[in-house]
């Protein structure tokens, strides 16, 4: 009844190839920053900040890159911590031996290096595909395992790797408080999703698209396969770095390599699997299931074990988030194998014929 | 560099080789056969080793028999039991439901699975260090004393492991062969739909390749158990299985023993000749690094099957 198009006539090119055709979606997407930007700080404590918002942000900026790479251009890649751990040193670097670095330009600039890298390890992708390509991808992440451990120059000569940014303000605001990396990170969340959704509609987008959907189909209606991949690495890696590099700055402060390990790259998939591969919406519905799990699961576990009388030890906490965890994405392919973004459209569907459906 | 620890850190190597290609084994099983990429081996190595080590602790207490070989025996069976259990669990619930998905859906599934492993394996047998004591060797010894000066040393726990590894895949290799469970096999890993058609059984076979992969998962938990010690880290060896996965090919059993030798000699002499130069711990990547560099001439792997794009 209130979600409908009818009436809405585009009477100009400009209007018909907006991101949002649909008025609804527009307010509603219009809505959902401002509340993002005004009532959450208002409504939420320190704890939710840097428990649950904070890493929601940084994971769907993490996340949008991956599906950039694996649900736009096809490419399976198991290697995105890599890409997250190049974007964070090389963001490190460049923020501690430059003098008066502004915190901006030096996360730009991880982000960059990430990109570099990122085209350095598609390149097998120009001959190798599919499984083959996803255990490539793997290479550049214990490359990077490595790099950032021995290789000390990386790492300021810190002895294991680990590292500490601090002073970290954006045009003479700190970004010390909670509520202000909030806001940090959401703005440049907001800047890089409404970039990557038109970047995906574009001519280059579409071209992504028909590599995924048969490359060599597409290389035969003239999409260069090479340039189509390697854009898609560049951009995501891009994207992946420049969240390796707030993961790195604002959310941990200080870090290792650890912190970026093989296990951080499977998360990221979960997230675009569960999302939806090849959506931007689903990056966003993919990094909260991801994020909000465990925590939900550490809160909930020892009262429902309280309640039939079990005490559940911390170790049994965490193997009983491995199984629910595991189960609860294997349930997921099983029931929904587009990931939630597909429940997502069949929701607005449904809305847009509600309450007369036939 | 004299020629006889270069031929030292060349055994060294072949011998690791073997104990991968025994891991990859479990990879190229299940992939011929359903065309999954079965990620959770890591998982089912670490269970199988764990279900082992843990029933020949609790064998003795609780049946009162002393014999540790028998103790072992008895322990190698019940965890046999416990990976045909977890095969036809994961038929039945997971695969079951999964036909005719893509392949990276599968891919996902079985990474879920190996969570799942993970931690069901670790609530029910603990997660602490634990050992599989079969009675390997630990000494190493000699060889070829009069042929070099100082001889070749060799470790008596890897030659062992090597030839139970190699024994392992010669069995498997019979039974693709020659028995008619094998051919069925064989007859779904060529095509799906037209073994289905002739009347074999699919999700029976399913369970049979799953079951197969989790006694190899078991044989190669109890050697790298026996050398490591049962532990989480254990998961990792899947990890290092990848790469000779690929430079052999997905669909390919003499390509994972092949290309298992190549990674383990390649490993060992890049860490002796190429580790001190860069600072050392390379192993892990070099392997990756050299499947790639195979990869850029043959996109299928060694022994792969040739890829064929059709629009």
């Amino acid at each position: 009844m209130f979600y409908r198009e009818n009436g809405q006539f585009k009477t100009s090119y400009r209007t018909d190839s907006q991101i949002f055709p649909i008025a609804q979606d527009r307010w509603a997407v219009l809505l959902l920053i401002a509340a993002a930007f005004f009532v959450v700080p208002m409504l939420s404590s320190d704890y939710m900040f840097r428990a649950i918002f904070i890493p929601f942000l940084i994971m769907s900026l993490a996340a949008l890159g991956v599906n950039i790479l694996v649900g736009y251009c096809g490419q399976i890649s198991l290697g995105s911590g890599a890409f997250m751990a190049v974007g964070a040193y090389a963001a490190f670097n460049f923020f501690v031996r430059v003098p008066g670095m502004p915190l901006l330009l030096a996360l730009v600039l991880g982000g960059l290096c990430s990109s570099a890298f990122g085209i350095l390890f598609g390149l097998p992708s120009l001959r190798v595909k599919g499984l083959y390509l996803a255990v490539a991808t793997l290479a550049a992440q214990f490359f990077s395992d490595w790099m950032f451990l021995r290789i000390k120059w990386f790492t300021n000569d810190s002895p294991s790797g680990s590292v500490s940014v601090s002073g970290l303000q954006v045009l003479g605001m700190q970004i010390e408080s909670p509520t202000s990396k909030y806001l940090f990170c959401l703005g440049i969340l907001v800047v890089l999703a409404l970039m990557s959704k038109n970047l995906v509609r574009s001519a280059i987008g579409r071209e992504w698209m028909a590599i995924r959907d048969m490359d060599v189909a597409a290389a035969v209606i003239g999409i260069r396969p090479m340039y189509a991949k390697l854009s898609a690495f560049a951009v995501s890696s891009f994207i992946i770095g420049l969240a390796g590099a707030l993961w790195g700055f604002v959310y941990l402060g200080a870090w290792e390599p650890a912190a970026f390990s093989v296990d951080l790259s499977f998360k990221l998939l979960f997230m675009v699997i569960i999302g939806g591969m090849g959506s931007i919406m689903g990056s966003f519905f993919g990094a909260a299931f991801i994020v909000v799990l465990p925590i939900a699961l550490n809160q909930f576990l020892p009262l429902i074990g309280g309640l039939i009388g079990v005490q559940i030890s911390t170790s049994g906490i965490s193997h009983a988030e491995l199984i629910i965890f595991g189960a609860l994405i294997v349930w997921f392919l099983i029931v929904e194998p587009h990931g939630l973004a597909k429940l997502w459209s069949i929701g607005k569907q449904k809305l847009r014929l509600w309450p007369f459906p036939h | 560099m004299t020629i006889a620890s270069f031929l030292e850190t060349l055994m060294g190597g072949l011998m690791a080789g073997m104990l991968y290609s025994l891991v990859a084994l479990g990879f190229v099983l299940i992939y011929k056969a359903s065309g999954v990429f079965n990620f959770a081996q890591g998982a089912m190595v670490l269970f199988a080793a764990l279900a082992m080590a843990r029933f020949a602790e609790w064998i003795p207490g609780l049946t009162g028999i002393n014999s540790p070989v028998l103790a072992n025996l008895l322990a190698f069976a019940g965890a046999g039991v416990m990976m045909f259990l977890v095969a036809w669990i994961i038929e039945r619930l997971v695969l079951r439901h999964l036909v005719n998905q893509e392949a990276t859906t599968l891919l996902m599934a079985t990474l879920g699975i190996s969570y799942f492993l993970d931690g069901i394996g670790q609530t029910i047998f603990g997660s602490d260090i634990y050992k599989i004591d079969v009675g390997m060797p630990k000494d190493p010894i000699m060889m070829f004393e009069n042929v070099f000066e100082g001889g070749i040393l060799i470790n008596k726990e890897d030659l062992y492991a090597a030839l139970i590894a190699a024994v392992l895949v010669g069995l498997l290799t019979m039974f693709f062969q020659k028995t008619s469970t094998g051919r069925a096999l064989r007859a779904v890993a060529d095509d799906h739909q037209a073994a289905q058609s002739i009347g074999i059984p699919l999700n029976r076979i399913w369970v049979i390749v799953w079951c197969v992969a989790g006694v190899v998962a078991l044989v190669a938990g109890m050697i790298w158990g026996s050398k490591l010690g049962v532990q989480f880290s254990l998961t990792t060896v899947a990890l290092r299985a990848l790469p000779v996965v690929i430079l052999g090919g997905l669909t390919s059993v003499p390509g994972a023993i092949i290309g298992g030798l190549i990674i383990g000699v390649g490993e060992k002499l890049s860490e002796v000749f190429l580790g001190p130069y860069v600072g050392g711990g390379i192993e892990i990547w070099f392997a990756y690094v050299l499947a790639l560099v195979f990869l850029l001439f043959r996109p299928q792997g060694l022994f792969g099957e040739k890829i064929i794009d059709r629009v």
